[in-house]
């Protein structure tokens, strides 16, 4: 509170018996800030708790649900969403895996319930025509629209020959022009 | 004449998509179950656990499946008009009560009502995952030979009844 006392307190009778003071306080805080850091990763590690029972199919699984949307948070996969609904679909997924259901049971299983959104790639079929064929189109499109505008640009920058007459007209001028630099 | 007019089309073009996607919900992903047959399943009820019912127990009846919770905060506003719906006796309504605590859940009835002819519960969301509940409430219209005929998503409101649930119910039921 009184920025001077400090210097005071250093500057009276005992400032070595004090300073020491003041060096043992430092000394624990500093071991206090040391054990906290030191322990915080065991509180992180708390926190992530796994509960991959079988890390094989704790990799499959994730693997799996990479490309596989969460309803809930629809910009999500399964494996990166935090949602209750995910955890609940993880789950269900390393059960399958667990009783021998291959991947593409475990999609279908998936699809049936939730349908083709669940999907991150969706199947080619008459209603995903578009939307797999789209950027052909447009690349398609692009290159058609291109190609006759450089043909026409080609055809408006293409100099018409002069007629003798323009001939004998330009070369008037330039002459001309020259007598008068000179 | 055409420097102007294609890019004011491509523009009006580009409007339209922007608008129609706008007008999109994507929060309503269809359901693959519709006009295939319920999911079947047996659970105990919430207010006799020692009772079990099973889907096929309502087979020969036009019912409405309701995915409700405690915890569903738009559950609350589609509540009164279930009562509502149930007090007219048009047709049964039976809950699911998915991933909730049964002491929760039936405090929940006493203080909104209880529009169920019975709940059923779901702690697990087992049920919730058969039927492809994503979103609490979801309600399903199911017909008498037991197939899905319509899926609502999110919270039952007057103009969904009036449109689509009742006039279907009525269709199913005739």
């Amino acid at each position: 509170m009184n920025p001077a006392l400090p210097f005071a307190l250093l500057k009276n009778s005992h400032p070595q018996k004090i300073s020491g003071l003041r060096n043992t306080f430092a000394g624990k805080q500093f071991i206090l800030l040391l054990v906290f850091v030191l322990l915080s990763p065991l509180s992180w590690a708390k926190e992530a708790a796994p509960v991959a029972e079988d890390p094989v199919i704790e990799k499959r699984m994730l693997a799996l649900s990479e490309d596989l949307r969460c309803l809930v948070c629809q910009n999500e996969s399964l494996a990166g969403s935090r949602a209750d609904f995910a955890n609940d679909l993880r789950r269900e997924i390393r059960e399958q895996m667990q009783s021998n259901k291959s991947d593409q049971e475990i999609i279908d299983f998936l699809v049936a319930r939730y349908g083709d959104f669940v999907l991150y790639r969706p199947p080619v079929k008459p209603a995903t025509y578009l939307l797999w064929g789209g950027p052909f189109v447009f690349l398609l499109t692009g290159a058609g629209i291109l190609f006759f505008y450089l043909k026409r640009r080609r055809k408006q920058i293409e100099e018409p020959p002069l007629t003798e007459e323009q001939h004998r007209h330009a070369e008037a001028l330039l002459k001309e022009n020259k007598g008068n630099n000179a | 004449m055409t420097r102007f007019l294609l890019p004011l089309a491509a523009f009006i073009v580009l409007v339209v998509f922007l608008a129609v996607g706008l007008g999109l919900k994507p929060r309503e992903v269809p359901s693959p179950l519709i006009g295939k047959p319920a999911p079947i399943f047996q659970s105990q009820l919430l207010h006799e656990p020692g009772k079990m019912l099973a889907s096929q127990d309502n087979l020969g009846k036009v019912w409405l499946l309701n995915v409700w919770a405690s915890w569903c905060v738009s559950c609350r506003e589609e509540h009164p008009l279930l009562v509502e719906l149930a007090r007219s006796g048009i047709v049964p309504i039976y809950g699911l009560n998915y991933k909730d605590k049964r002491d929760l859940a039936l405090q929940w009835l006493n203080q909104y009502g209880d529009p169920y002819t019975v709940s059923v519960v779901d702690p697990e969301g087992r049920i919730g995952i058969d039927y492809g509940v994503y979103g609490v409430p979801e309600t399903y219209v199911i017909d008498k030979n037991g197939v899905i005929r319509h899926k609502q998503i999110g919270p039952v409101t007057v103009e969904s009844l009036e449109k689509k649930i009742l006039p279907l119910i009525k269709e199913l039921q005739g």
